[in-house]
C-alpha cells in the first residue's frame, strides 16, 4: 500500500530531464532520449527508466520493453574498463572466439555482464576496422593486435596494476 | 458508402470499403481461425497486431500468404480460405505454438474454454512434429498476485492482454519485453503485479484466449468454510452475478437468475445467503447523504468544498486514482463499497444479532469482479487482522461450485434471499451496470435534497453504453451535472478535465470495466460479443423494473438498521464502520539531496 519514492542524484536527475526536454519530451522520440541517456550513464539503470516514463507521459512497463527489446541498451553498469572482443569477420578467423573464452575466464563473467569489482565489462562487437591485426580487442578504448589466449592475463593485470596507483 | 466486390472461396460478396478479409468472410459464414484478433463490438476495442499468423488466407496474384485480419478487401480480390496451401500453413503455424505451450490440458484452468485447445480440436492435432528434446521451450516463474495468476508459459503472445491494459484502460502495468523465445508480456522490470501501476480491473484475464491469465481461484476455500462446523457461513452476492450466471449453465445471455441463484447458494449449504443490492442500497444513503452535504457547503458559499464528488463502489477504479492521480484522492466519496459495506455489518450488526463472534464467521462474496478479491484484503478493511469480508468469488467460480455440488441449475426451484441482509430496492439491482449508481443516487438525493416525491423513477439521460454521457438532472430549480464513464481511458479523459479545472460537474460515476459490472473481469467469457453485453445490461434494468421498491431510502431494512444501529447516515458509528480513506501509490522520482 506503500508509496514507492525512487531516489535520484540531483545532477543525474537535472541531466535526464535535459536530455527529455531537448526532445520535447515526446513519446515518440524515446528511442533517442534513451540513447543519449546511456551515453551519458553508460547504461539505463530501473530509476532512469522511470524518470523516462515520468517526463514523456508513457508507462514505465513500455519503456523497459523497447529497453529489454534492443541488444544495444543495457541495465548493467559498465566497468571502468570496458573490454570488447571483435568478432568479424577477420578476427573470427583467426580465433577470436577463444580470445573471448580467455576473457570470460580471466574476469569470471559472461558478454553483456560487469565483474564484481566494476573494474571490467565485457561485450562482443563487429569489427573495429583493424583486420591486419587480427584477432584484436579493446579496452577503455585502446587497441590490442595480434592477440594469443595467453596474452589475455597480462592485459588484465595490467590494468588492475594501473587501477591501484 | 463506397463498396467493394470481391470473390472469397468461389462465392462473391460486396463490403463497405475497408472491410477486412476476416470480416468479410465472416459475413459469409465463413469463420477463419484466430488467436490474436479481438474486436469487441460496441465497446471500441480492437486488437490487431497481425501477429499469430493463424489467419492467413491465398489470395490470387500474390506470392505470399495474407493475414486476413489486417489485410483489406481490394475491388476484384479472389480469395482462397481453406486452400491445401493454407491449411498446411495454419497446422505448421499451430504446431509451432503448440511446441512451445505446456500439454498440461488437464489440469488447466481454461480447459474447455481455452480457444489454442479449441483449434488444436478443431485441426486434429494428434502430434507434433517440433515437440523434442532438442526444442527449447519457454520457462517462467508462475506468479500469484490477490486477484490474478500470471503462467506465462502458456502466454501465446497475442497482446490482447497489452492491448486492454494500454488503450482500454490505460492503466499500463504490461507491455510486451525481450526479444525471441524470452519475449513475453510482463510488468516494467519484470515486477510483481503488486509493485506495478496494475488495478486488478481483471480486463486482461477475461480477454486471454489461453490459461496464462487466470483467476485467484477460491473454491476451495469456500468449501473448507462451509463443511467447518464451528463457522457460520454468509454470502452476498452482487448484483451483475443473477443476469450472467445463467450463461455457464446453458441459458441466453440476459436471463435474470435471481432465485435459482439464491437456491444454489442454499443447496452449497451456505448458512446464510445474503444479497450485496442491501448493502448497495445502504451505500446509497451514505454516498447520497454525503454529496448532499458537499453541496449543501459548496451553495453557502464554502470554496473549500471538494467538488465533484467521484463514485467509490469500484475497487479497480480506487486503485487507479491511487496509483495514477493520488492528488485528486480527496475528491471520490468516503463511502466503502457495497461488498465492504456488506463485511463491516454483517460481522457487526448482524453478528451481533445471531449471537456470533466475529471470528467464528466466514463472509464471502460473489463478484463479477477480480479487484473485489484484493479489495477483501486491504489493511483498512481488517479488524485485528480478521478482513471484513473473509474472500470472494467470481461468477465462473460460483458455476464451477455448483457444478460440483452436482447441483442442475436451470431444474432449480426460485428461492428468496434470507432477511435481512437480503432485502433490497431495484436502485440496488442497476449498481451492476455504468450509470446505475448515479441513478440510484438521484432517486434518492432527490427526495432528500427537496423533500418532495421524484416525479419519475426511470433516468433514461443517465442510461447507455457509451464510454462517457453527461446529463443534468433538475433538483426541483436546481440543476445537477452528472458525469458518467466507464473504461479507465474514459475515466482518465473525465479526470484529466477536472485537474485542468475543465468540468462543471456535481457528482461523476466512474466503473472500470467496459459496460460496468456486467462485464467484470471475473463474468462468464463473452469472447468479444458486444451483444451478450447488451443482453446483460438490458436484464439489469429489468431486475431493477421487476422490484416492488425502486428507491433505496424505502428499503425497510435499512430504515431498520439506522433505528436498531447506526443511527443517522454518515453519523458517528456510520463514519467508523462505512467509511474509509485513500492513499498515494504513485511511483515518484525524486531527487536525493544527500548524495
Amino acid at each position: 500500500m506503500d508509496k514507492i519514492i525512487i531516489k535520484m542524484k540531483k545532477e543525474v536527475s537535472d541531466k535526464i530531464i535535459e536530455i527529455c526536454d531537448r526532445f520535447n519530451n515526446a513519446p515518440g522520440e524515446l528511442i533517442n532520449v534513451l540513447h543519449q541517456t546511456q551515453d551519458y550513464l553508460g547504461y539505463l539503470p530501473a530509476e532512469a527508466q522511470e524518470l523516462i516514463a515520468e517526463r514523456l507521459h508513457i508507462p514505465t512497463a513500455k519503456v523497459y520493453g523497447v529497453v529489454s527489446f534492443y541488444s544495444f541498451f543495457t541495465m548493467q553498469p559498465k566497468g571502468k574498463y570496458p573490454v570488447s572482443v571483435c568478432m568479424g569477420t577477420a578476427c573470427y578467423v583467426r580465433g577470436a572466439e577463444k580470445i573471448l573464452d580467455a576473457f570470460e575466464k580471466e574476469l569470471g563473467v559472461m558478454p553483456g555482464e560487469t565483474d564484481k569489482d566494476g573494474l571490467f565489462s565485457l561485450t562482443s562487437l563487429r569489427c573495429v576496422g583493424a583486420c591486419g591485426l587480427a584477432p584484436v580487442a579493446l579496452v577503455d578504448g585502446k587497441v590490442f593486435g595480434r592477440l594469443a589466449p595467453a596474452n589475455v592475463k597480462a592485459i588484465v593485470n595490467e590494468y588492475r596494476e594501473m587501477d591501484k596507483q | 458508402m463506397d463498396t467493394i466486390k470481391l470473390t472469397i472461396d468461389n462465392r462473391e460478396i460486396e463490403v463497405p470499403k475497408g472491410t477486412t478479409i476476416l470480416n468479410a468472410a465472416k459475413q459469409m459464414g465463413i469463420s477463419i481461425p484466430t488467436l490474436c484478433h479481438f474486436e469487441f463490438k460496441g465497446m471500441d476495442v480492437h486488437n490487431r497486431p497481425g501477429g499469430c499468423r493463424l489467419c492467413v488466407v491465398e489470395v490470387a496474384g500474390r506470392r505470399n500468404l495474407a493475414p486476413a485480419c489486417v489485410t483489406e478487401c481490394m475491388p476484384d480480390m479472389v480469395v482462397r480460405t481453406n486452400s491445401m496451401r493454407v491449411i498446411n500453413a495454419r497446422r505448421t503455424v499451430l504446431e509451432l505454438m503448440l511446441s512451445d505451450h505446456p500439454n498440461d490440458c488437464l489440469q488447466c484452468a481454461k480447459s474447455g474454454k481455452c480457444e489454442l485447445q479449441a483449434l488444436a480440436i478443431r485441426f486434429g492435432i494428434r502430434s507434433n512434429p517440433f515437440v523434442g528434446p532438442d526444442h527449447a521451450q519457454s520457462s517462467y516463474q508462475i506468479e500469484v498476485s490477490p486477484s490474478i495468476i500470471r503462467d506465462m508459459n502458456k502466454c501465446v503472445m497475442c497482446r490482447r492482454c497489452e492491448m486492454m491494459c494500454n488503450e482500454m484502460q490505460t492503466v499500463g502495468a504490461l507491455s510486451a519485453i525481450e526479444r525471441g523465445f524470452p519475449a513475453v508480456v510482463s510488468t516494467a522490470f519484470n515486477q510483481h503485479l503488486d509493485h506495478s501501476p496494475c488495478t486488478f480491473c481483471g480486463q486482461c484475464v477475461a480477454v486471454c484466449p489461453v490459461g496464462a491469465l487466470t483467476e485467484v481461484d477460491n473454491t476451495a476455500k469456500v468449501i473448507r468454510a462451509i463443511v467447518d462446523p464451528s463457522k457460520k457461513t454468509v454470502v452476498q452476492v452482487a448484483p451483475a452475478v443473477r443476469v450472467a450466471l445463467g450463461e455457464e449453465f446453458g441459458m441466453k445471455p440476459g436471463s435474470i437468475v435471481t432465485g435459482k441463484l439464491t437456491a444454489a447458494l442454499k443447496a452449497l449449504g451456505f448458512d446464510y445467503v445474503f444479497d450485496t443490492d442491501w448493502s448497495a442500497d445502504l451505500t446509497i444513503m451514505e454516498e447520497g447523504t454525503e454529496l448532499l452535504g458537499r453541496l449543501k457547503r459548496f451553495l453557502g458559499g464554502d470554496k473549500d468544498v471538494k467538488l465533484p464528488i467521484l463514485t467509490s463502489c469500484c475497487p479497480a477504479w480506487v486503485n487507479f486514482f491511487e496509483h495514477q492521480f493520488p492528488e485528486l484522492k480527496e475528491l471520490p466519496s468516503t463511502a466503502k463499497s457495497p461488498q465492504q459495506m456488506f463485511g463491516a455489518m454483517a460481522k457487526s450488526y448482524f453478528a451481533e444479532k445471531i449471537n456470533c463472534k466475529r471470528e467464528d464467521m466466514v463472509c464471502i462474496s460473489v463478484m463479477p469482479c477480480l479487484a473485489k478479491k484484493y479489495e477483501c484484503g486491504r489493511d483498512e478493511f481488517k479488524v485485528n487482522g480478521n478482513p471484513d469480508v473473509d474472500f470472494s468469488i467470481t461468477t465462473r467460480e460460483l458455476a464451477a461450485l455448483i457444478k460440483q455440488a452436482n447441483i442442475d441449475f436451470t431444474k432449480l426451484p426460485e428461492e428468496e434471499f434470507d432477511s435481512p441482509l437480503g432485502e433490497s430496492t431495484g436502485a440496488a439491482v442497476i449498481f451492476g451496470t455504468t450509470g446505475g449508481v448515479i441513478e440510484a443516487a438521484v432517486r434518492t438525493a432527490y427526495e432528500v435534497y427537496t423533500g418532495k416525491q421524484c416525479p419519475k423513477i426511470d433516468f433514461e439521460e443517465l442510461r447507455g453504453l457509451e464510454g462517457i454521457r453527461s446529463a443534468t438532472i433538475d433538483f426541483d430549480g436546481l440543476p445537477i451535472n452528472i458525469g458518467i464513464a466507464h473504461g479507465l481511458k474514459n475515466a482518465r479523459k473525465l479526470l484529466e478535465d477536472i485537474k485542468a479545472g475543465k468540468c462543471n460537474f456535481h457528482a461523476i460515476e466512474i466503473m472500470a470495466c467496459p459496460g460496468g459490472c456486467i462485464d467484470g473481469g471475473g463474468q462468464p467469457l463473452h469472447h468479444g460479443n458486444g451483444d451478450i453485453i447488451k443482453a446483460r445490461w438490458e436484464a439489469i434494468y429489468q431486475a431493477d423494473k421487476e422490484m416492488p421498491i425502486r428507491k433505496s431510502h424505502e428499503n425497510p431494512s435499512i430504515q431498520t438498521l439506522y433505528k436498531e444501529f447506526l443511527g443517522e447516515p454518515c453519523g458517528h458509528k456510520s463514519h467508523e464502520l462505512l467509511h474509509t480513506h485513500y492513499f498515494d501509490r504513485q511511483t515518484t522520482v525524486e531527487v536525493d539531496l544527500n548524495k
